[in-house]
């Protein structure tokens, strides 16, 4: 097959994946939601509810794409773009079997976390362009907490790729295998929590959503937009939880293996394990959002700096001791 | 003619004026009057130095609907329609000290059973008005479930003011001298005075006993919670100097450690037969404000629980004329609010309306002490600061 054919399957792949994993989670937020908060909306208008978040996504498209007088205008129509590019992107390392991937990149760890420390700039700018006070404080607090947030995420990476002895992501899943255990029983269970703190921080989401805070900053960077653009944003926070959990669940859960099924039909299964493990993991993030309330800004660098890149530092440490002695 | 445009002089022309208007020494910010936060149209201007905030100015009068005056204008009987609206979360409680101002001009001795019809309601406005607050704070911190909790059973006491009095939030329930007979009373019924409604006390009692479990249920659910222990505890005090300084009352006082509560003190409501307890705080933080109201709701309910085993039977309405027409004279009746005192000062002149009205409110005198607490702290801080003075813009401006 020549590269450009190639090429267009997996763009088509992957585009056609992306907004399908935004919208099962995006029902399974909002009905699991509604259970919790007994709310009859979700759960028993139009076809027990289903039709829900598509009716938001028709609402979003109709509603009018309004600009601020005073914005930045190219930047303002950009920055959406920058998050969704940054979250797209993602989607070329996650493997779901070892030859269902978009690229197996032997730097494959360091890559996801390259990209995916690119959506600070699409705050950054969403925040600075609106010229709205509320949006500007939004996206400072989203630049320091992504930048505080980066490094947990990275040192609790390090140890499981210790561990692994590669960065690529496939190899991270076969060593797993080898194992015979996911890394989360077989030594990074540690990180395995700093990870999905980090990642909850990295993502905005509750209890850390401080950058987007609807009482207190109005939505913060994202006050200003409306319409098409803000479902561009909307779509991508679910995209990138569902990136984060398949991450999480490929480095700390053994990914698309799992035990006792034969190893041949692995393209078959790979998938399904693999979005079994990431909406498992993405339910659990669902379930705090919706029974916690926010930190304030300076608990939330408290929490990384004080407690998070310590502990990740020690667990470094352990991995490469035991790695050395057993 | 014609008219020249000079393309330096006009407002936001170019867009690098973005720039100028944000920056960080001395940024103003104003918070509101439309904000999600400010619970109507609150202004708060705030000089900010990045997070924190150096100097706050709140302005009012965004919705002053001069009740004062138009009370002036208006017969005894109409004002309570009027005095409903002013903290309309608690409308009930707010026509009480109206009446009693003014049936103590008129020097009316209210029947026993009346009395204790007004003290019920009284009771269920304020559990439904701490539920409100119960729900929407949490949510000024960041969590958004409580809310519905809180609603659905405030939603049980709002059923049963509805089945005694008609209404949900603007009863208008109080008549000089008595109370109205009972929803559902047509005009075969208007000689025999039709009391509360049938099943009434087994739904009140029921209702109460689930208010107190899922008291339970909050004390576990928020204030069990560390983000919101951490968010609250040791934010926002307010020691009780400053408190009785800038005349704050209700449970903010309370909180602060004062022990004031004027249906102990006063005897606008027969509140002597009953045993109750007044919570206070130790620390006067926004984590004690919180718990302040919720150990209230329990004590309300005890209240409601009490008076309907002891509940006299008897008349609902006192002999008063057909014309109300109050003695000249003056008088000032005070009474515990949710949201803390409220005070009519009544000054009739023996018309048919008041000479002047004036209302003393417990939000107006609550939040005059915001500029000071809420001086050196971080944004996140103010509104759960702000939050936790739970006010209602109708109860600031009137």
């Amino acid at each position: 097959m020549s590269f450009g054919l190639e090429l267009i399957i997996k763009i088509a792949t992957v585009a056609a994946i992306a907004p399908a994993m935004a919208l099962a989670l995006t029902i399974i937020e909002i009905k699991g939601s509604a259970y919790m908060q007994r709310r009859p909306g979700p759960l028993h208008v139009g076809l027990r509810g289903f039709i829900f978040p598509i009716a938001e996504v028709i609402k979003f498209i109709q509603k009018e794409d309004i600009i601020p007088t005073k914005a930045d205008k190219s930047v303002f129509k950009m920055a959406p773009a920058y998050i969704f590019i940054s979250v797209f992107g993602l989607f070329v390392v996650i493997p779901a079997s070892p030859t269902l991937i978009v690229r197996d990149l032997e730097l494959g760890v360091f890559y996801f976390l390259a990209i995916s420390s690119l959506s600070t700039i699409g705050v950054l700018t969403a925040g600075w362009s609106s010229a709205n006070k509320y949006s500007m404080m939004g996206g400072l607090r989203a630049a320091g907490q992504l930048i505080a947030y980066e490094l947990p995420l990275i040192l609790a990476v390090i140890g499981v790729v210790i561990q692994a002895e590669t960065m690529s992501l496939v190899g991270i899943v076969e060593a797993q295998k080898e194992l015979g255990l996911p890394f989360i029983i077989a030594g990074q269970g540690v990180a395995f929590l700093i990870f999905m703190v980090a990642a909850t921080a990295e993502m905005m989401r509750v209890p850390f959503d401080m950058p987007i805070g609807e009482s207190e900053l109005v939505s913060g960077f994202l006050t200003e937009y409306s319409g098409i653009r803000f479902l561009l944003f909307y779509i991508s926070e679910y995209i990138n939880l569902f990136v984060m959990c398949a991450i999480a669940s490929t480095l700390f859960l053994g990914g698309y293996h799992i035990p006792f099924l034969p190893e041949e039909w692995v393209n078959f299964y790979g998938p399904v394990v693999l979005i079994s493990k990431t909406f498992a993991l993405a339910s659990v993030l669902i379930l705090i959002r919706w029974s916690f309330p926010r930190f304030r800004e300076d608990q939330l660098q408290n929490i990384a700096w004080k407690i998070l890149i310590p502990v990740s530092l020690v667990n470094i440490l352990v991995t490469a001791v035991m790695k050395v002695v057993l | 003619m014609t008219t020249t445009i000079d393309p330096e002089n006009l407002p936001f022309v170019s867009e690098t004026s973005v720039s100028v208007e944000i920056e960080t020494e001395g940024m103003i910010l104003n918070i509101g009057p439309q904000h999600p936060s400010t619970h109507g149209v609150l202004r708060l201007v705030a000089k900010v130095d990045g997070e924190k905030i150096s100097n706050v100015e709140p302005v009012l009068g965004y919705m002053h609907r001069g009740y004062e005056k138009l009370a002036e204008v208006r017969t005894y009987p109409q004002i309570t329609t009027l005095v409903n609206r002013i903290d309309w979360v608690s409308g009930f409680c707010n026509e009480i000290p109206f009446i009693a101002a003014t049936e103590k001009l008129m020097e009316v001795e209210v029947p026993e059973r009346a009395k204790y019809i007004r003290l019920m309601l009284t009771e269920m406005a304020r559990i439904a008005s701490h539920f409100v607050f119960n729900g929407a704070y949490p949510l000024e911190i960041g969590a958004l479930t409580p809310l519905f909790y809180a609603m659905e059973d405030r939603e049980r006491v709002l059923d049963l003011i509805e089945s005694v009095t008609g209404g949900r939030f603007h009863p208008n329930f109080n008549r000089i001298g008595g109370v109205k007979p009972a929803a559902g009373a047509g005009p075969a019924t208007k000689k025999d005075i039709q009391d509360l409604p049938a099943g009434f006390y087994k739904e009140t009692r029921d209702a109460m006993e689930t208010i107190l479990l899922a008291c339970d249920k909050f004390e576990d659910l928020v204030g069990g919670n560390e983000v919101f222990v951490a968010r609250t505890k040791g934010v926002g005090v307010l020691p009780p100097e400053v408190a009785t300084a800038y005349g704050v009352s209700g449970p903010i006082l309370r909180a602060s450690g004062i022990k004031f509560d004027l249906r102990t003190t006063t005897d606008y409501l027969p509140y002597k037969d009953f045993d109750y307890d007044i919570p206070i705080g130790e620390n006067g933080d926004c984590f004690d404000r919180w718990f302040v109201r919720l150990q209230e709701i329990r004590e309300s309910a005890k209240i409601v629980l009490q008076a309907i085993d002891s509940i006299p039977s008897g008349p609902l309405q006192a002999k008063v004329p057909k014309i109300i027409k109050v003695p000249a004279g003056e008088c000032y009746v005070r009474a515990e609010n949710p949201k803390g005192e409220m005070g009519y000062h009544l000054i009739s002149e023996g018309g048919l309306g008041p000479y002047r009205l004036k209302i003393r409110t417990a939000s107006f005198s609550n939040i005059s002490v915001l500029p000071w607490i809420l001086e050196g702290v971080l944004i996140p801080d103010l509104l759960a600061i702000m939050g936790s003075f739970d006010f209602v813009l109708g109860d600031v401006d009137r």
